[in-house]
């Protein structure tokens, strides 16, 4: 589904008399990098990313700053940084490769971007949307549907396939569960991929309870910071 | 909620309008109201920052079409505004290219149009020696007034063009400087509908779709809008038509303006010769492969 400009609500004085950003635009700017800054907290700073950028996104690419954005978001970097335009150069220091390309990803948001991240043995694929006003919609990680705003924190599982798999993983979790998302991906490796929106960050407990799963065989956990809680 | 529900709902009561409208965003999402307090004096107080930070500095712009109007502006005295006017403009055309430049700026309400309410929020500072509590005060009423364009119609240039975006940033900044002066509520409303009534049908018709030209030298004019529009509201004129009436219409103008000319560079002065010539060298060089 596409959600259109005028379609994003605000939610309150705040969100109308903000947010602090650096510019020069919401939907590009901003929007970009908090897609790509969901990449660095799913899995830190990656050695090697690769950006697909797709319709408005690849045609103003640079007017907008949409590619120091990008990189600034998988550096860690917040939305209101002052480094964010010196974004190239703190990739360089890092030692990161990063290519961005022009690609039609389909039937998707205007403003989308695919980024695929790698770090050590670990690949990932992320593919969001920014929707306007800065609001942002993850919409695939590693193939799996979803639609993630980025306002919760989440946990990304890859796990067996098998009876019982995910009724372990929910039983680990104690805060109260927004969405969960999954799907096989690998039917025969028997590898299925859940997604779980929650409403509060993740206790270590959990985090614990998660890892001594047998059926668990990668997991990221997305947390919000101080300030990206209103 | 419409203002004029607010209006009534203050009339009922001894308090302050800031105050009025914290309670109905308590009662519209739930936050506490002190929370939402110190939340807008947190984005007041960056916007005041930056403001001064950024008074009359040259920049080096992601396109390079602008860069230097804070600067000129700023160092040229003028022949026939008050010294708040030129404060104020000086603000608003150096947020503008701090902007386009990635600098740090509050969307207030949106990034294209982040000059107009700095602009008003530091000239009331240094030219009125405002203090910090009255101007928050004035900022709540602002956003306020903000929201309900939000909650009617949109903020953005991409689904109304200009005028929802610098449009509302004036209705805000206009806001903010009557009840800075007077305190009257009522006023408010006339000074923002005025700004809006002063700029409907403003196209958003950026070249080559970038935040740049005329985004930033129209936040500099914008904020004598808001200035003016605020003076005519505090001599006592009247708006006809009242601020929600004109927000409907301001929304039901932008639903009507065609693609092109609502943030897709392929209207208005982004269509012209000139503009077309621009893009394509800036283009030439930064091609994605």
């Amino acid at each position: 589904m596409i959600l259109k400009f005028s379609e994003v609500r605000f939610v309150g004085l705040v969100e109308v008399s903000g947010p602090v950003m650096v510019g020069p635009s919401s939907s590009h700017t901003l929007g970009a990098l908090k897609i790509s800054r969901f990449v660095y907290k799913l899995m830190g700073i990656p050695d090697k990313v690769d950006f697909i950028l797709h319709g408005s996104f690849a045609l103003t690419y640079r007017g907008h700053g949409t590619d120091r954005a990008l990189l600034a978001g998988v550096l860690g970097l917040k939305p209101d940084s002052p480094d964010v335009k010196n974004a190239y150069d703190i990739a360089k220091m890092y030692g990161i490769q990063y290519t961005f390309e022009s690609e039609d990803l389909g039937d998707v948001h205007p403003n989308t971007v695919l980024i695929k991240a790698w770090k050590d043995e670990l690949y990932n694929e992320i593919e969001g949307s920014s929707i306007g006003g800065g609001a942002i919609k993850i919409t695939k990680i590693n193939g799996v549907e979803c639609s993630l705003t980025g306002d919760y924190p989440a946990l990304v599982i890859v796990n067996k396939d098998k009876p019982g798999a995910l009724k372990d993983i929910l039983d680990c979790i104690k805060t109260n569960i927004a969405n969960v998302y999954l799907r096989r991906i690998n039917a025969l490796q028997g590898i299925a991929l859940s997604i779980i929106e929650l409403d509060e960050n993740v206790s270590d407990d959990t985090l614990k309870c998660l890892r001594t799963l047998e059926c668990v065989i990668e997991m990221y956990a997305v947390k919000l910071e101080e300030g990206e809680i209103l | 909620m419409k203002f004029s529900e607010l209006l009534e709902i203050w009339k009922g009561t001894d308090l302050e309008f800031s105050e009025i409208i914290l309670a109905q965003e308590m009662i519209e999402t739930g936050r506490d109201p002190e929370k939402v307090k110190l939340n807008l004096k947190r984005l007041m107080l960056v916007m005041l920052e930056e403001a001064e930070k950024n008074f009359g500095k040259k920049f080096s712009t992601l396109t390079g079409m602008t860069g230097e109007n804070g600067y000129k502006f700023a160092n040229y005295k003028p022949m026939m505004v008050s010294e708040f006017n030129h404060v104020a403009t000086s603000v608003a055309l150096s947020m503008g290219e701090s902007n386009a430049s990635m600098g740090r700026i509050v969307a207030c309400p949106t990034a294209g149009s982040c000059g107009v309410v700095p602009g008003v929020l530091y000239a009331l500072k240094k030219v009125e020696n405002a203090p910090e509590e009255k101007l928050l005060k004035a900022f709540i009423v602002g956003s306020g007034i903000g929201n309900v364009v939000a909650k009617k119609a949109t903020l953005s240039g991409a689904a109304g063009g200009c005028q929802a975006e610098i449009g509302t940033a004036t209705a805000m900044a206009s806001a903010m400087l009557t009840y800075y002066f007077s305190q009257n509520p009522e006023f408010v409303g006339h000074a923002a509908a005025l700004s809006f009534k002063s700029l409907m049908g403003l196209v958003c018709d950026p070249v080559g779709g970038f935040v740049e030209v005329p985004c930033v030298k129209r936040n500099g004019s914008a904020v004598n809008v808001a200035i003016i529009c605020s003076e005519m509201a505090l001599s006592g004129i009247e708006s006809v038509i009242p601020f929600d009436e004109v927000v409907e219409a301001m929304y039901n103008v932008g639903k009507s303006l065609p693609e092109s000319l609502r943030e897709t560079g392929l209207g208005g002065i982004a269509a012209s010769k000139t503009a077309e010539s621009i893009v394509e060298n800036i283009k030439k060089n930064w091609e994605v492969k």
